[in-house]
């Protein structure tokens, strides 16, 4: 360890002197012990970037370098807890934050129940399983041999009780604990990378459906505010079939990481019967939140999906929202005095979003488990303007956008998601991987609703300008489709009891019995029956099968597919 | 932080736009206050942008015009701004600095706290709930304010927004609990100040009311620390006394342009329309500022209002705010053309935590239903409406005719009201059921049985006609 001092401050960026740190070096600033982390060197100063207010920090303040970059302390004892972006622990924590505060990630002093699952003696590598203890009743924490680590087993503790920092064996006279450090801007290594189709079912419609994701995919969720961008995301970290879920509030609202909170506590996991919360890992670094701790949340966040991931499990990240980190990213380099490319933001910006987005995928981990990592994250377009640099450079990284529709949520239809502007590159692997269990229906399903979808916006913009009434039957049967699927299949109300989440068999019978009323107003139609004559039917219980039927009662919305047929072929 | 006795630097080293230069300072930290002295006795106010080494960069909010590089002397304030906090606020009136306009004495509190304040731990958070009555209907009725909550009002110049603010700030309560309303007016003429001054004198009782009033001719940097002066007053109402405390802002546009201003004089890269990169973390540390926190009482909510410049809401400080803030009340011009006051525009505005405030025994069980069959209603009206002017009113159906009525009805018996004109929810809602009434209970689908049976005016039961 270094020691220097404060030579200039302007802003969260500081000059030091006397110290020589490596780049991205952290260093404590003052008696506060102010986190920050070095950005560039210079002759005799090296320039720092703070993690905290900086009010009040003067000229010949001490500065220590830590010898070590930014990292993450990593353990048991994250699942259910919320933390900041520096991953410090704000659970229990006080109501008001104080800069610099040290507050620990993990309790150090709290006893898990250790069980070893390898013998001493024999050679292991990184990524070796050692042992588990149960971190939550729903996911046990898997404790590995640390990277940069192999030879023989030397002593492997005996089951019983263990803290995070007491070791549980001893690998080519390596102590390994359960805890491991991680600078967070680093990816965690892996065995290999390998292809991705195995979709992951979010429990939404409009997505599972029409534009599925693979696992160890990556998703991009733009929209304008009041879009609806949050409630999605949220949706998606309830319902989503992930073993453990990270959810990032990176610059956004305070009130919202309350509501997440207390949703996932109150709500039940359908898998396991416990708590939401017991798969979740929650970074809040909300908008009012020291700056730079938001760029680095996202990075904290990503990291701790890694961790999950390396112990074979299938983790979600969810970034809300990528627009105010990459904004933070801009603030600082304005500070240092980078020259600005688009809109102010540095030139690196690109950069940063592909290499942030390849961090999701699916591999072997060092152990040989197959697992994942799948990012989706929010962009907040400003002005809804598509084209600025956040949202244009992050559709070129991602794999899936879900873009939100302005139009969509004003006219209360939710989820507002696009079907003209959204895209998935999943969709063609994820119909094979459903071709090899079987359903060799499901993409052509797909395409032929979304060409339904399409064909009915264009009919229904020609209808505006010369009526309905004046177009062929036909067409009028491909307008009351169109409706259909947006009523009775895309919408999904996030505060229905029955149809917050919806499985698999359910969302298949409602698209269903869309594209089976279709079928049959075609028919009769067809053979002459006049389009009024559907009219005068009462089709409502289409449209209201998804919310009378329970999320996983794919039998009821057969039924009211079945009298609905029935009904309209009763026409001809 | 340790405070020192101030000590003043005589001279300046060099001065450039609004940036003066003061050497052979020691022991200043960033984000410090400081006083420049003139030997005119005029005195001016900045805050240290830069210290490096024995040099102190200052930013002069009042301008360096005049200023020399001798006679000025510079004391510096050992810290960034505080005031003192506490129950003798009430009842006063002071500019965005904290000095009384009222004529009364220096505010003494009990203690000092930075007006920046502190950001609350989101995992400390209490979710927002039980509402703040406004007494006027269309936001009580529709976009209920919720204890906790930040709802904007968004506006246009020429619109009654002001008239609006002053009429929630005079009329908010909460039932049975303690409560203060703090009201901030940034950049204001002086005529709109002295309308809101009278209208708050109505509000009853006067003494849970604090006015900090910056006019459009006031220093640029009270319009910086007015809403945080505001904040930090009601923090500590809220927090450490227990109160629900209502902080209306107006106009944050003039705000925003404050920030703005202060940004190009620094010469920082501007980002959209001129705006700082950052306006959106400083919008937030303002913005964040409401809340509940678990296991206190209190609770500061807010409703800034701003004006929309050329009624674009993709304006960078509507934007930014509705990113920040939970949903918008949105002031239309077309309604107030039509003499509606408010002008409420019911499709583009919507309380997101409403769900939370509203229904139940907050206010009444019918509550939310009722307002979710209204905006349906409005919806369903307005495109009638837009049919009507393409094909004729008279080539509508009866029950499409009938829609024009309910617009009608809406904006006359619910929406309009008058601007000291406070009404209890009870009325609020039963006016909003004579508007519903227009059409055929069976119509109004979105409405439960025994809600229709107890609330629906006249003959009751689904298949009735409409009432009157």
């Amino acid at each position: 360890m270094s020691a220097g001092s404060v030579h200039r401050v302007s802003g969260p960026v500081l000059e030091v002197e006397g110290l020589e740190p490596g780049m991205l070096e952290l260093v404590e600033i003052g008696e506060a012990r102010l986190p920050g982390e070095v950005i560039s060197l210079a002759g005799q100063y090296a320039t720092v970037q703070v993690y905290a207010y900086t009010g009040g920090v003067r000229p010949g303040d001490a500065v220590v370098a830590t010898g070590h970059p930014l990292r993450a302390t990593l353990g048991p004892g994250l699942l259910g807890g919320v933390f900041d972006g520096m991953l410090r622990r704000l659970s229990g924590a006080p109501a008001l934050l104080a800069d610099g505060a040290r507050l620990p990630t993990l309790d150090e002093r709290r006893e898990w129940s250790f069980t070893p699952t390898v013998e001493p003696g024999g050679r292991v590598e990184p990524g070796a399983v050692l042992g588990e203890v149960p971190e939550t009743e729903a996911i046990a924490f898997r404790a590995r041999v640390p990277h940069g680590v192999s030879g023989t087993l030397e002593w492997i503790a005996p089951a019983g009780s263990v803290t995070i920092e007491e070791p549980i064996a001893r690998v080519a006279g390596v102590d390994v604990t359960l805890a491991e450090r991680w600078p967070v801007r680093r990816p965690r290594p892996v065995a290999e990378r390998l292809r991705a189709d195995a979709p992951l079912s979010t429990g939404q419609r409009a997505l599972d459906l029409f534009f599925p994701i693979a696992r160890g995919g990556s998703a991009a969720v733009p929209g304008g505010f009041g879009t609806g961008k949050t409630v999605l995301l949220q949706q998606i970290a309830k319902w989503c079939d992930a073993d453990v879920i990270v959810y990032v509030g990176c610059g956004e609202r305070g009130n919202e990481m309350a509501d997440v909170l207390e949703e996932m506590s109150r709500l039940e996991d359908p898998r396991t019967g416990r708590p939401l919360l017991d798969r979740t890992v929650l970074v809040a670094n909300t908008s009012n939140m020291p700056v730079l701790a938001r760029e680095a949340s996202i990075y904290t966040g990503v990291t701790v999906a890694e961790l999950y991931r390396d112990m074979g499990y299938e983790t979600v990240l969810i970034a809300d929202s990528t627009s105010r980190w990459a904004e933070a990213l801009r603030e600082v380099s304005s500070r240092t005095g980078e020259l600005p490319a688009e809109e102010g933001y540095p030139a690196g910006l690109a950069t940063a979003l592909a290499a942030f987005y390849e961090r999701a995928g699916r591999v072997r981990t060092l152990g040989g488990d197959d697992a994942s990592v799948t990012i989706l994250a929010a962009v907040s377009p400003p002005g809804g303007d598509m084209t600025e640099p956040v949202s244009a450079h992050t559709r070129r990284f991602v794999r899936c956008v879900w873009s939100l529709d302005p139009d969509l949520a004003y006219a209360r239809h939710y989820p507002a998601v696009s079907w003209r502007d959204s895209s998935t590159r999943d969709a063609e692997r994820v119909g094979e991987w459903h071709v090899a269990r079987h359903e060799p229906g499901w993409a052509a399903r797909r395409g032929r609703a979304l060409r339904l979808l399409a064909d009915a916006d264009r009919l229904e913009s020609i209808a505006q300008l010369v009526g309905a009434t004046s177009l062929p039957d036909r067409e009028r049967v491909t307008m009351l489709a169109g409706r259909l699927l947006r009523e009775a299949v895309l919408q999904q109300s996030s505060l229905s009891a029955n149809d917050a989440y919806c499985s698999a068999a359910k969302q298949e019978a409602l698209l269903e019995l869309a594209l089976d009323l279709h079928d049959a107003c075609a028919g009769v139609v067809e053979r002459g029956v006049p389009i009024a004559r559907i009219d005068e039917l009462d089709l409502s219980p289409a449209t209201r099968a998804r919310d009378v039927a329970g999320p996983d009662d794919a039998a009821a919305v057969q039924a009211v597919a079945e009298q609905l047929r029935g009904e309209i072929w009763g026409l001809a | 932080m340790s405070v020192r006795a101030p000590v003043e630097y005589a001279g300046l080293t060099s001065i450039k736009g609004p940036l003066v230069c003061v050497e052979g300072v020691g022991g200043v930290g960033w984000d410090e206050v400081a006083e420049i002295r003139l030997d005119s006795g005029d005195v001016r106010h900045g805050v240290v942008l830069e210290v490096a080494g024995d040099l102190a960069v200052v930013q002069v909010f009042e301008g360096t015009r005049g200023l020399g590089l001798e006679g000025a002397r510079v004391a510096f304030g050992g810290g960034p701004m505080r005031i003192p906090v506490g129950e003798a606020w009430l009842g006063r009136v002071c500019s965005g600095r904290g000095e009384p306009l009222d004529g009364g004495p220096p505010v003494l509190g009990t203690e000092l706290r930075e007006i920046g304040g502190r950001p609350v731990n989101p995992a400390a958070r209490a979710t927002p709930r039980d509402p703040i009555l406004t007494g006027v209907s269309a936001i009580d009725g529709l976009a209920t304010l919720v204890r906790g909550q930040k709802l904007p009002i968004f506006s246009v110049g020429g619109l009654p927004h002001l008239e609006l603010a002053a009429q929630v700030a005079a009329q908010a309560t909460v039932r049975d609990e303690p409560f203060a309303v703090v009201f901030a007016a940034m950049g204001v003429t002086n005529a709109d100040a002295s309308m809101m001054r009278d209208r708050l004198e109505l509000r009853e009782p006067s003494d849970d009311l604090v006015l900090v009033l910056n006019t459009a001719d006031d220093p640029l940097v009270e319009r910086i620390t007015a809403p945080r002066l505001a904040l930090t007053v009601a923090e500590h109402l809220a927090f450490d006394l227990d109160r629900h405390v209502l902080v209306v802002m107006a106009d944050m546009t003039s705000y925003c342009e404050a920030v703005r201003e202060i940004s190009s004089s620094r010469g920082e890269i501007p980002s959209r329309r001129g705006y700082p990169g950052y306006l959106y973390s400083d919008l937030a540390s303002i913005y964040e500022r409401a809340g509940r926190i678990q296991g206190l009482a209190g609770s500061v909510t807010q409703v800034p209002v701003l004006t929309m410049p050329g009624e674009d809401i993709t304006h960078p400080v509507p934007d930014l705010t509705g990113y920040i803030t939970e949903g918008q009340i949105v002031l239309a011009h077309d309604l107030h053309v039509r003499g509606v006051y408010p002008p409420f525009d019911p499709l583009r505005s919507l309380s997101r935590l409403m769900r939370l405030g509203a229904g139940g025994s907050r206010t009444r069980p019918d509550h939310l239903e009722l307002a979710a069959q209204l905006y349906a209603l409005v919806a369903q009206a307005r495109r009638v409406a837009d049919l009507a002017e393409v094909v004729g009113a008279d080539a509508l159906s009866e029950s499409e005719a009938r829609y024009l009525t309910l617009v009608d009805a809406f904006e006359a018996d619910f929406v309009e009201q008058g601007v000291d004109e406070a009404r209890t929810i009870e009325e609020t809602l039963d006016r909003g059921w004579g508007v519903a009434a227009t059409l055929p209970a069976r119509e109004l689908t979105m409405v439960s049985e025994a809600a229709l049976r107890e609330h629906y005016p006249g003959e009751r039961g689904r298949d009735e006609g409409p009432a009157g």
